[in-house]
Formats: C-alpha cells, sequence, structure tokens
C-alpha cells in the first residue's frame, strides 16, 4: 500500500460522492437547453437528495429486509468501487480488488440487491422492472469482462491499474484496433447498464417503460435519496473508468499535491465531456422496442468478441 | 439528424422570461424543501382539460422544471399530490390511498374549478364532491381550465424559487 493509493483512496470516493449528482445535473440541464427549455440548474439533483433525506422514510407493509438493504449495498458496492479503482490516481489502496473480475462483479451485485428488492415489494411493476433489468444485465455483463480483457491481454493482467499505467507507458496502445474495437462495445454496455437512452429512458412516466426505474417505485425519503446517489455515481463512476481505460492521461502518478489535483481535475475534465456528448447523442435518440435491445447488446458482444481476438492475433 | 440539428439552433429557446416570483403566502409545510418539489398528479375524474394545462405547464414554453417541480411516477417519490376534478365514487378509495402513500411532509393542490366546488359536475350522481371532502388540501388553483401560468405560481409557491 502506497502513500499515492491512500490519497486515492481518500480523495476518489469524495470525489466521486459529490460530483455525480452534479453530473446527472449537468446532463439534465443540457438536454433541458436542446429542447428548449430553461432547465432547473446543474445543482438540482443535490436539492432534491437534501430534501429526501429530510423526509419521512416507509416501508410498504409485506417487505422484508431485503427492500431495506438493498440502497446501502448499493451505494456501498459503489464506494467500494470508487475507493479501489484508478479513477484519479493509478494506485489502489486495495490492489488485489483493483481487479476487473472484482470491480465488474461489485457492480453487478448492486444491480441483482436492486433486482431482488423491486421483487420483495410484491407489485407488477417491481417484480417486471427486475426481470427486465436481469435480462439486461445478463447480456451486459458479459461483455464487459470480455471487452475490458481484450485491453487487458496484452498487458498479461487482469489489474485496472496495470492496464491503466501500461497504456500510460505505451500511448500508441490507446489506438490499437482491439482497444477501438472494445472502446465501442463498452460505450454500447455502459449506456446499458446506467439506464440511458436508448435501452432505458431515466425521465419517463410511463410504468410500462420502465427498466431500472420500475424497481424503485416503491421507495421513498432516504431510501429514495440512497437509490438516486448511488445511480448517479454508478453512473459516474463508469464513464470514469471508460475514460480512464482509453485516454488516462492526466491521472495522477505521484502523491505530491500537484499531481493529486491535478488527477482530480482531469477526472472531471474527461467524465464531464463523456457525459455531456451522452446527453447529447440523447437528444437525438429515441428508446429501443424492449424485445431490440438484446440485438443491441449482442452485436457489443460481438464487437467485445472481435477485439479479444484482435488483441490476441494483431499484437 | 442535421435536420434536427438545424431546428434546435434556429428554435433556441422556447422557454418564455420567468415572471416576478409568486405572490401570497405559501403552505408552512413546504418551507423545508428549499427548491425542489416532486409532484404526482392524481386525475379523480378529470374532464382531462386540467391534465393538457398541466402538461403545458411543464412543456418548453411554461417550463416548471425550472423552479424545481419535477412531475414523478409514484406516490412514494412525491412530494405534493396535484387532483383535478370532481372525486367520483370509484375515485375517492384511490385517492385517499394515493395520499397515504405519499411519506410526509406533504401538500395537496387542487388544480381547477372541479377540484375546488366540483364545477359544472356539481350533483352529479357519480360525484362524491370536492378534493377538500376526502383529503385535506392546502393549495387551490382557479378556473375551468386554470391557465398553465396559474399551475406554474402554484408550484412555484412551493418550490420558493
Amino acid at each position: 500500500m502506497s502513500a499515492l493509493g491512500i490519497v486515492g483512496g481518500v480523495v476518489q470516493p469524495l470525489a466521486v460522492v459529490a460530483g455525480s449528482p452534479v453530473l446527472v445535473g449537468m446532463m439534465r440541464q443540457v438536454r433541458a437547453r436542446l429542447e428548449g427549455r430553461a432547465g432547473p440548474g446543474i445543482a438540482q439533483p443535490w436539492r432534491d437528495l437534501r430534501k429526501l433525506f429530510g423526509k419521512e422514510p416507509i416501508a410498504p407493509r409485506g417487505t422484508g429486509v431485503v427492500f431495506r438493504a438493498a440502497p446501502y449495498a448499493l451505494v456501498a458496492t459503489t464506494l467500494v468501487v470508487s475507493f479501489v479503482a484508478p479513477l484519479a490516481t493509478v494506485d489502489s489502496p486495495l490492489d488485489p480488488v483493483a481487479d476487473l473480475f472484482a470491480v465488474v462483479a461489485l457492480l453487478t451485485a448492486g444491480t441483482v440487491a436492486l433486482a431482488l428488492a423491486g421483487l420483495d415489494t410484491g407489485t407488477a411493476f417491481g417484480g417486471m422492472g427486475a426481470s427486465r433489468e436481469m435480462t439486461i444485465v445478463a447480456l451486459v455483463e458479459p461483455t464487459l469482462l470480455v471487452a475490458v480483457f481484450a485491453l487487458s491481454v496484452p498487458v498479461g493482467s487482469t489489474n485496472l491499474a496495470a492496464i491503466v499505467s501500461s497504456t500510460l507507458r505505451d500511448p500508441a496502445r490507446a489506438i490499437s484496433p482491439a482497444s477501438l474495437l472494445a472502446a465501442v462495445a463498452l460505450v454500447i454496455v455502459i449506456v446499458a447498464e446506467t439506464g440511458r437512452l436508448p435501452v432505458d429512458n431515466p425521465s419517463t412516466h410511463l410504468e410500462l417503460t420502465m427498466v431500472h426505474e420500475a424497481m424503485v417505485l416503491e421507495y421513498a425519503g432516504p431510501d429514495l435519496a440512497l437509490v438516486e446517489l448511488a445511480s448517479a455515481m454508478r453512473l459516474g463512476v463508469f464513464l470514469a473508468l471508460l475514460a480512464n481505460l482509453f485516454v488516462p492521461w492526466g491521472i495522477a502518478t505521484t502523491a505530491g499535491p500537484f499531481a493529486v489535483l491535478g488527477g482530480v481535475l482531469a477526472l472531471a475534465v474527461k467524465v464531464v465531456v463523456l457525459g455531456l456528448a451522452l446527453a447529447v447523442g440523447e437528444v437525438f435518440l429515441a428508446k429501443l422496442r424492449l424485445f431490440r435491445v438484446p440485438e443491441l447488446l449482442a452485436g457489443s458482444f460481438l464487437l467485445a468478441l472481435l477485439a479479444v481476438a484482435a488483441s490476441f492475433f494483431l499484437a | 439528424m442535421l435536420r434536427l440539428w438545424r431546428r434546435i439552433w434556429r428554435i433556441g429557446r422556447a422557454a418564455e422570461p420567468a415572471p416576478a416570483g409568486p405572490v401570497g403566502d405559501r403552505p408552512a409545510v413546504a418551507a423545508g424543501w428549499r427548491g425542489s418539489v416532486q409532484v404526482r398528479h392524481v386525475d379523480a375524474g378529470s374532464c382531462n382539460g386540467c391534465e393538457i394545462e398541466i402538461a403545458a405547464a411543464f412543456g418548453p414554453v411554461y417550463d416548471a422544471e425550472r423552479y424545481g417541480a419535477r412531475l414523478v411516477a409514484s406516490p412514494r417519490h412525491a412530494d405534493a399530490l396535484l387532483v383535478t376534478g370532481p372525486v367520483t365514487r370509484n375515485m375517492a378509495e384511490p385517492l385517499r390511498r394515493t395520499h397515504d402513500a405519499v411519506p410526509s411532509p406533504r401538500v395537496v393542490v387542487a388544480v381547477g374549478d372541479c377540484a375546488r366546488d366540483c364545477g359544472v359536475f356539481a350533483s352529479a350522481y357519480g360525484v362524491v364532491g370536492p378534493v377538500r371532502d376526502v383529503i385535506p388540501v392546502d393549495l387551490e388553483v382557479a378556473g375551468c381550465p386554470p391557465r398553465p401560468e396559474a399551475i406554474t405560481e402554484a408550484l412555484r409557491k412551493l418550490t420558493g424559487r
């Protein structure tokens, strides 16, 4: 455990918790402006969270420990990922956990916890949302693993920090065919996993078209605040991982105060650029029919497989 | 796609400039929300005239979202219920249950003349009465249907922006 790792372990979760709602606010603001509206301002998600934390918690009749524990599980798994993954600093306080498989498994554990909570409410929409989410996750997780695996083949390690620092040493690797194919596959699965258009519409009011929203319909007050904070954090973490796996420049490699500050600033710039691109893209997209989503995800899995093949044969 | 870009560029901002802040006193429970209100709309037997005006209030021209109000899909996520129409016999119990499902502190806004005093549907056989006979009402918006400005002003009283 290095000094840089400890600094990263403190700075990264703070940056992710504080910055993710602002990122969501920026994306909503960009969409509002492109739709001709004035928009509520980028601090609106924080205002919503502040109010929700002050409200009465309600657990519906018949729900059990799964429903109550799921928001904490969701926040906790995302916090662990933001603690160990190379987001602002290359070193991690718990190096063995900064592994590709561990990080993907942690993020999936949060999704599964929320799907179980959706089932636990016993309502029609909770179960429908859970079944849809599992359909998507079953297609997303293999693609996520295979795409990042394509990047780990030339490095010889599935440690995310090792992948990031090897791209820093050898910049030509960022534009290799394997890397480009994996990047396209990862963009598609991250859009699906974080519930953005065209897979899921985060601002829908129609229960019949919901995926993520349908599972959280029964949450109220502080629990809802945790779920909303966690989904914002997941979006931030996924975008940060996407940015750092392909464009790692700016990440802190030494523990000096300027290097760490530069790392956090670079992280913020990269995530905001990706988030705004995603928000602008959403204005031009309509939601896909649910039965067309597996076709899109199968396409991204094919790209990820091609990336692995390319990294073996073209290396 | 290029056509859509050109259109966005040409139209620019459709939202009208924000009018001066709301006059009149705010419901006391809304004081702690400080610029954020999630709204659940309940149609208790309306003719859909008020619904069109609510949709207009959240549309690009009046843009109630810029004051921190947002329509949500579940009463559990809501702070305020926007009730329209005279309460019909079949909607009285669902309205009470929806009100119970909203976590406190909560407010109820009766939108339109029907919700205030049954309007043209007064003493009809299927009507129980105005909203205040079924659940406590904190704020009323007059009009048949009320103008989007009036709905937006009521929402601004809740958000305080």
